[in-house]
């Protein structure tokens, strides 16, 4: 009998009841709670008459909506009163079940895929799930963790488990080494390039080779945070010794006796070497570039010396529609250079790029010099209190203000714009986010995402360039 | 949940491909702490000219004419008939209450993205995926045909056509049963309340580290 892949061991310890139908029950360990998805959940409970199963599995904080500036004001800062209430219901939500809350001014507050990893809340071998398309970004820790709806939100919190059927396996294997410069961001981009944004959809992907496992824990959470994008809702890398260094020590995190008994069961979350995939798909690290969006999909992606296509040579009738429609909406011409796109404001933040090692390779590029005059702005949004604090005890904050880039506070922030901080139309942004999807940014924004260095670059240069020229 | 057995409905063509949730619904749409109401600003930024504001008053909103739910032949449709990859991007539940709320029962395309299909069932909508050459010869269909209506029978699994020509679907038992029946699925799982009690105090013992709180 062939071995188990990671999901498929990861699937099983979490088996609850295996249905004739084909659907099974499977058990949730951790769900984080934001305050957008679920407080059409807290509502179908009481509606129900229904307690949460197991309140100590949840976390909650905002972060959607939370505006990154005047935030010693708490929630009365929130100047839009539809957004102040969304906060509101969450915290009030949270005290009315006595689930954990880091509010809008502790400083443990960020954005969720922030905090469960930083808080050693999210360990490895884990279920984790959250009303938020981004909790793939947890299986960095050889968690199986996704996505979910409201609906399914409030089924976790009745029941501690999800109905599921299970997914096929993927492999995406990055063979070598990644060239200077290059990071998690462009080889996740990559990836949805090569397989397409729906290329793993019904799939979890595993993502291994060597220059995976190079990485550290946040680029890891780069590249499974943007599973997503590529259409599956999980993505994972199995435990290795970065793994087990950086949960360690973390406030939820096992200590003496049980950290060893822990370290012991998640040496063992790793696709066995004869597991057999549905689907493997290579690439060779030492030809990927440092990636930028052209497109309103994050598959529409190119290295940094590449041009705009042309849709003339696309032969299938769907994508050129999607190109010819896309170039439109971007204000793009075809083969126009990357390098030519002129940008109006950068973005340095979102879940996907706002954790400490990202702001440091974002003000590595930055220092010593200044932001572009033709930007109308630059910011730099960190993922959580903590991250931020860690950030100025390294004195980043102020490599990023004395070169003209704004050092807001922490949240979701402008990678989908539901707070103040959002594109005017027609504008282009080089930002850290995941989606370059027309309007994600505000109305008419133009997005186009890089790595937290390329977006440095960028915010220099005013327009794109290869972050490799600047570097020595 | 409200049950589906069968629907038959006018139909409109959404004709792109990777229709994404924030273009379902967007951002600005997700503040509000309800299930219901998000209708009027189903695909917002396309239907409209002018970028729309929570908790405003659509109907004096100027339209755009070239979209398709603006067209009056396709007003009061209740069939989507869309391309690839339909429903990509964030987890969004209110992309769906947002499809139900303007008045569709049924979304028909190649292929979905994987929360946003599953979402649909948790609120009596049924995303149905046939082979893109069946989608492109029902879009034609459409386009041709005034009122051009489609007869969905879950019970079945088939789409049928006005000339009575019949295409059948999958569909997974457990979603299609839930739906029949405009099951809750909650009740449903604790029904097995005890097994999950006893999975739980298992794994208590095997791997008590999983139920710490911060320290």
């Amino acid at each position: 009998m062939a071995g188990k892949t990671l999901y498929d061991k990861l699937w099983d310890d979490h088996l609850v009841k295996q249905r004739d139908d084909g659907s099974a029950l499977i058990y949730i360990d951790r769900q984080l709670l934001h305050e957008v998805t679920s407080p059409q959940a807290f509502e179908g409970l009481r509606l129900a008459g229904r307690k949460p199963w197991r309140i100590d599995a949840n976390i909650a904080t905002p972060d959607h909506n939370v505006p990154t500036t005047d935030r010693e004001r708490g929630v009365e800062g929130i100047v839009d009163p539809v957004s102040r209430i969304q906060v509101e219901t969450l915290d009030k939500n949270c005290d009315e079940f006595g689930i954990l809350e880091f509010k809008i001014k502790d400083q443990r507050q960020g954005i969720v895929h922030v905090i469960g990893p930083e808080q050693g809340a999210t360990l490895p071998g884990m279920s984790i799930v959250c009303g938020d398309s981004h909790t793939s970004t947890h299986g960095a820790f050889g968690c199986l963790a996704h996505g979910i709806g409201t609906s399914e939100v409030e089924h976790v919190l009745a029941t501690q488990c999800l109905v599921q059927q299970k997914m096929k396996n993927m492999l995406v294997k990055v063979n070598g080494k990644l060239g200077p410069g290059v990071t998690g961001k462009d080889v996740v981009l990559a990836i949805i390039g090569r397989i397409g944004t729906a290329g793993g959809t019904g799939y979890a992907i595993e993502f291994g080779g060597e220059a995976i496992h190079d990485l550290s824990m946040e680029a890891r959470m780069t590249i499974c945070n943007m599973s997503i994008e590529a259409g599956a809702r999980v993505g994972m890398v199995s435990v290795d010794d970065t793994t087990i260094d950086y949960v360690k020590g973390r406030p939820f995190s096992p200590k003496g006796e049980q950290w060893d008994r822990a370290v012991d069961y998640w040496r063992t979350l790793h696709s066995d070497d004869d597991a057999v995939f549905d689907k493997v798909v290579e690439l060779e690290a030492s030809e990927i570039q440092p990636q930028v969006s052209w497109g309103t999909s994050p598959e529409m992606v190119t290295g940094v010396d590449g041009s705009v296509p042309d849709p003339d040579r696309e032969d299938d009738p769907i994508k050129r529609e999607g190109i010819v429609r896309a170039l439109k909406y971007m204000g793009l011409q075809p083969n126009q250079k990357i390098t030519d796109i002129k940008l109006d404001r950068v973005f340095i933040g979102s879940c996907t790029n706002s954790r400490i090692e990202d702001l440091r390779e974002a003000a590595k590029v930055v220092k010593g010099h200044k932001v572009s005059p033709t930007l109308k702005q630059a910011m730099v949004v960190p993922g959580s209190g903590l991250v931020k604090a860690q950030a100025e005890k390294e004195g980043l904050d102020k490599v990023f203000i004395e070169a003209g880039l704004e050092w807001r506070d922490p949240g979701c922030s402008m990678c989908l714009a539901m707070n103040a901080d959002k594109l005017g139309q027609g504008e282009h942004c080089a930002s850290t986010s995941n989606r370059n999807f027309e309007g994600r940014q505000g109305f008419g924004g133009r997005t186009h995402l890089v790595s937290p260095a390329m977006a440095a670059a960028a915010a220099i240069k005013g327009h794109f360039v290869d972050v490799r020229e600047m570097m020595n | 949940m409200r049950a589906f057995k069968q629907h038959q409905g006018v139909v409109a063509p959404m004709d792109r491909s990777n229709v994404d949730t924030d273009m379902i619904i967007p951002k600005q749409f997700l503040k509000s702490i309800k299930r219901t109401g998000f209708g009027p600003n189903l695909f917002d930024e396309l239907r409209y000219l002018d970028e729309g504001k929570p908790d405003q008053d659509c109907s004096n909103r100027p339209l755009n004419p070239a979209f398709v739910l603006n067209q009056d032949r396709y007003r009061n449709a209740s069939v989507l008939l869309a391309r690839r990859n339909f429903g990509c991007g964030s987890s969004r539940e209110h992309a769906p209450w947002a499809l139900d709320d303007f008045g569709f029962r049924v979304i028909i395309a190649p292929s979905f993205a994987d929360i946003f299909y599953n979402n649909c069932f948790k609120n009596g909508l049924l995303p149905i995926v046939l082979d893109e050459e069946v989608v492109e010869k029902l879009f034609q269909e459409t386009y041709e045909n005034e009122g051009y209506q489609l007869s969905i029978d879950l019970e079945a699994k088939t789409v049928t056509t006005p000339s009575g020509e019949s295409f059948s679907f999958d569909v997974d038992d457990f979603r299609r049963h839930c739906l029949l029946n405009g099951l809750d699925d909650i009740g449903v799982t604790l029904e097995d309340a005890d097994l999950i009690r006893d999975y739980e105090n298992k794994r208590r013992e095997t791997a008590p580290w999983l139920f710490n709180t911060a320290n």
